[in-house]
């Protein structure tokens, strides 16, 4: 689809923030794993008591919503290449990257939900 | 005599699309690359069942043995195995492209061999979970 005659409306912003974002959001996530895993090697915590009293702990609810929301946005980053990819019609690529953003703010407000009801 | 009016289409090279990718012999970069996509397309669609476990493993120490009692189920611990498959693919292989953006081993020989170390360590990491899911560890 065309906007006057020469801009086509693809979805990009043809810049470097998105390219940025989806790196450093990647080094979040992949950083709190290690943490996730040592915590885990440090507690001990295998059952449910010990499993439930980390993320009891405010700065573990902290770190992971984070962790999270990283992961939230490298997900949009990344799945909206797919449709830029192999979806061209704009109204059907549109649609489906206004469901992947719906989709991914409700996974965020259950993640908070899940998060602080521990 | 060919005029530029009347020369045949240039080719034109898009990506490949997801009905193509069988018939592609892909080189282990572009095969990394792919699984990259893939690992992390199945990852996002399985979101909202990741989120359930861990809501299960919290709330209280009921949910926590109602979860254990579902996840020995076979096809619940196969849906886990693909989770950790596609998140040790993605991880790894997010971590060869970090390198490559460094413009470490962006030559042909060593990215090739970078793109088997990939492999070399997501799959016998997937293969020892899978050990450990179905009781053999």
């Amino acid at each position: 689809m065309a906007i006057g005659s020469k801009r086509l409306v693809v979805g990009a912003h043809y810049g470097l923030g998105n390219w940025l974002a989806q790196r450093i959001s990647a080094l979040l996530i992949a950083a709190y794993f290690v943490f996730l895993l040592i915590a885990l090697l440090v507690t001990r915590s295998a059952s449910y008591e010990g499993w439930a009293g980390l993320f009891s702990n405010l700065w573990m609810k902290v770190i992971t919503l984070v962790a999270l929301f990283a992961l939230f946005y490298h997900a949009w980053v990344g799945v909206r290449d797919i449709w830029m990819d192999y979806v061209k019609p704009t109204g059907v690529r549109l649609g489906l990257q206004v469901l992947t953003v719906l989709w991914l703010l409700f996974c965020a407000v259950w993640a908070v939900q899940i998060l602080w009801r521990v | 005599m060919s005029s530029p009016l009347t020369s045949s289409k240039r080719p034109e090279f898009r990506n490949i699309h997801v009905t193509q990718i069988v018939g592609y012999r892909l080189p282990p970069s572009g095969l990394v690359s792919i699984m990259h996509r893939m690992s992390g397309a199945l990852l996002f669609l399985l979101l909202p069942w990741i989120l359930w476990l861990f809501d299960l493993s919290l709330i209280s120490e009921v949910s926590f043995a109602h979860l254990a009692r579902y996840a020995s189920h076979w096809l619940v611990k196969l849906g886990l195995l693909a989770v950790i498959w596609a998140f040790l693919h993605h991880l790894v292989a997010g971590l060869r492209y970090l390198l490559l953006d460094l413009h470490i081993g962006v030559e042909k020989e060593a990215a090739r061999r970078s793109a088997f170390a990939v492999y070399l360590i997501s799959l016998p990491l997937t293969l020892l979970a899978a050990l450990r899911l179905f009781g053999a560890v």
